[in-house]
């Protein structure tokens, strides 16, 4: 029984972590050049040095700020996309051929366009991230639509459920953990292009986002500041799957027994 | 054989009283296109359904019984003839006429039992939240899982889904009750259990029940009368009342020969079958 909380998950991960972690801080040691591969300490003591200053707090809001309105434009129009595709024929085509093309496009090769058209800086990259996530999103929202069962479907038309309120009761709730699904890659693409396309450029004036704090410390070769921008990514990347996306999982698909 | 088969076909049109009956079918043909064919599900069905009858509609796999039901229940328009529940023409589908369906995933797997059975009062606005959930309670009770009013569908017994479904559908007292092989995909004694319960239940509330099945003695045991239907088209080959058989008279001689009547009728019509494909 003493034994339990040595076998639990959450203590393997944290095992799992510390020796990652004693690892990084061992080989650049060994190493010894912080200007290749600063070490653990030094990239904390970075992190939080440029927290004080308020830099990194204010490109890191600058980032999600971004994000969420890519976020909030590519999820609006896959549902727009989705609703033509399950309500007609076409639809469905035009979203077929639409994402058979266009899914295989890194959202960041759009980039080059996207400045000429609407300009160095924050509605460009806008657009590459409303691009990233509405790909994912349709295409899983529509085959979880598609996929609710005949025998679900029909239970709403016994109740005389027709037209939005057949929507709203049955087929939304029985797609959700396709929606979700889509939510969720959409997210981390919309994530990793942010940060690409800011890498690229993506200051605007002085007011950056994450990526463009990671190649600016480049330039300037303050590379733990470098280490600490990688470092916030990542942890954002991991709040937000494991914060958001699990926790609304826990409490929805897989409360539900849609989703194992 | 071939004697019983043209009698019945005029015994099945008379109604099996003289009570003006709830559900009627007149003439009732069901095609769909397949493929640019038309496939004919059922053609000319006339059959009377009077309050508190439990009717079963019997026979082989695609011989259109689960069609017919569907037609019943307003899901499909006949191609021509009539279906009238208490007097107006059926249209379209409408709690009056509450399905249960073989498949367990029927239930909302985001919503609870008592979630469930709720449902479709509120939805279908007939009750409001607080008495859609007192008869919820009461209906979930009925069939035994006052315990298990919280659970999620998916951590119950195939059996248990199914007492959920009728729950759900008896809660909301429809005029009539539309099973389409409801025990179909469950083990052989969940399956006599809730044969034996579906009837507990009616004796209980004398709910309209039209029941297809394709077993025989889940027929002869659930109905009151029992339809044989053959296939290619789907049409009665025979009306059989029924009503004095129930759960008790599995081992009653009269019931195994009753059951091996039916079986031959069923059997030599598909010997036979090959020139009704054409």
């Amino acid at each position: 029984m003493s034994s339990d909380w040595f076998r639990s998950v959450a203590f393997r991960r944290v095992l799992v972590i510390l020796l990652l972690a004693a690892a990084w801080e061992g080989y650049a040691r060994f190493l010894g050049d912080d200007l290749l591969f600063p070490s653990l300490s030094r990239t904390v003591a970075a992190l939080l040095e440029s927290t004080r200053t308020g830099e990194l707090p204010s490109r890191l809001l600058n980032s999600l700020w971004t994000l969420g309105m890519g976020y909030a434009a590519g999820v609006a129009l896959a549902t727009l996309l989705t609703t033509l595709a399950i309500s007609t024929r076409f639809g469905a085509d035009l979203l077929a051929m639409l994402t058979a093309m266009f899914s295989p496009l890194p959202a960041v090769a759009l980039l080059p366009m996207a400045i000429l058209w609407f300009g160095i800086g924050q509605p460009a990259i806008v657009f590459v991230i409303m691009f990233s996530v509405l790909w994912a999103l349709a295409l899983n929202a529509q085959s979880g639509f598609r996929g609710v069962s005949p025998a679900l479907r029909m239970t709403g038309y016994n109740l005389s459920l027709t037209g939005w309120r057949h929507v709203v009761h049955i087929l939304i709730p029985a797609a959700f953990p396709s929606i979700l699904a889509g939510l969720k890659i959409g997210w981390a693409f919309a994530w990793r292009t942010l940060i690409a396309a800011e890498l690229v450029f993506g200051a605007s004036s002085r007011s950056g986002g994450l990526g463009w704090f990671i190649a600016e410390h480049r330039n300037e070769l303050a590379i733990d500041q470098v280490f600490a921008g990688m470092l916030v990514v990542i942890l954002v990347g991991l709040l937000v799957e494991i914060g958001i996306f699990r926790t609304v999982e826990r409490f929805t698909v897989i409360r539900w027994g849609m989703q194992r | 054989m071939g004697d019983i088969i043209s009698m019945n076909k005029v015994k099945s049109l008379e109604p099996a009283s003289a009570e003006k009956p709830l559900l009627a079918l007149r003439d009732v043909t069901l095609a769909y296109a397949d493929a640019g064919r038309r496939v004919v599900a059922a053609q000319d069905i006339s059959l009377d359904v009077v309050e508190g009858d439990r009717i079963v509609l019997l026979g082989p796999s695609g011989c259109g019984k689960s069609t017919l039901l569907k037609a019943i229940g307003g899901f499909i328009a006949p191609e021509s003839g009539t279906i009238d529940l208490a007097g107006a023409p059926v249209t379209k589908p409408s709690p009056d006429g509450m399905m249960v369906f073989q498949e367990f995933d029927q239930l909302l797997p985001w919503k609870t039992v008592l979630g469930n059975v709720m449902f479709p009062m509120v939805a279908s606005r007939r009750f409001d939240r607080a008495t859609a959930r007192e008869r919820a309670m009461e209906t979930i009770g009925r069939v035994g899982l006052e315990k298990f009013s919280g659970a999620y569908p998916h951590t119950l017994s195939g059996g248990m889904k199914q007492r959920v479904a009728i729950a759900r559908a008896l809660a909301l007292e429809p005029k009539m009750l539309l099973m389409d092989e409801p025990f179909g995909a469950l083990d052989a004694l969940t399956r006599r259990r809730m044969q034996h319960e579906l009837l507990a239940l009616w004796e209980e509330l004398r709910f309209t029940l039209v029941f297809v099945t394709h077993g025989i003695d889940e027929a002869i045991i659930v109905g009151s009368r029992v339809f044989v239907m053959s296939s290619h088209p789907g049409s009665i080959l025979s009306e059989f009342d029924v009503r004095e058989f129930g759960d008790h008279s599995r081992a009653d001689p009269a019931f195994a020969r009753l059951e091996g009547e039916i079986e031959d009728m069923l059997l030599e019509r598909k010997q036979r079958g090959p020139e009704y494909v054409i």
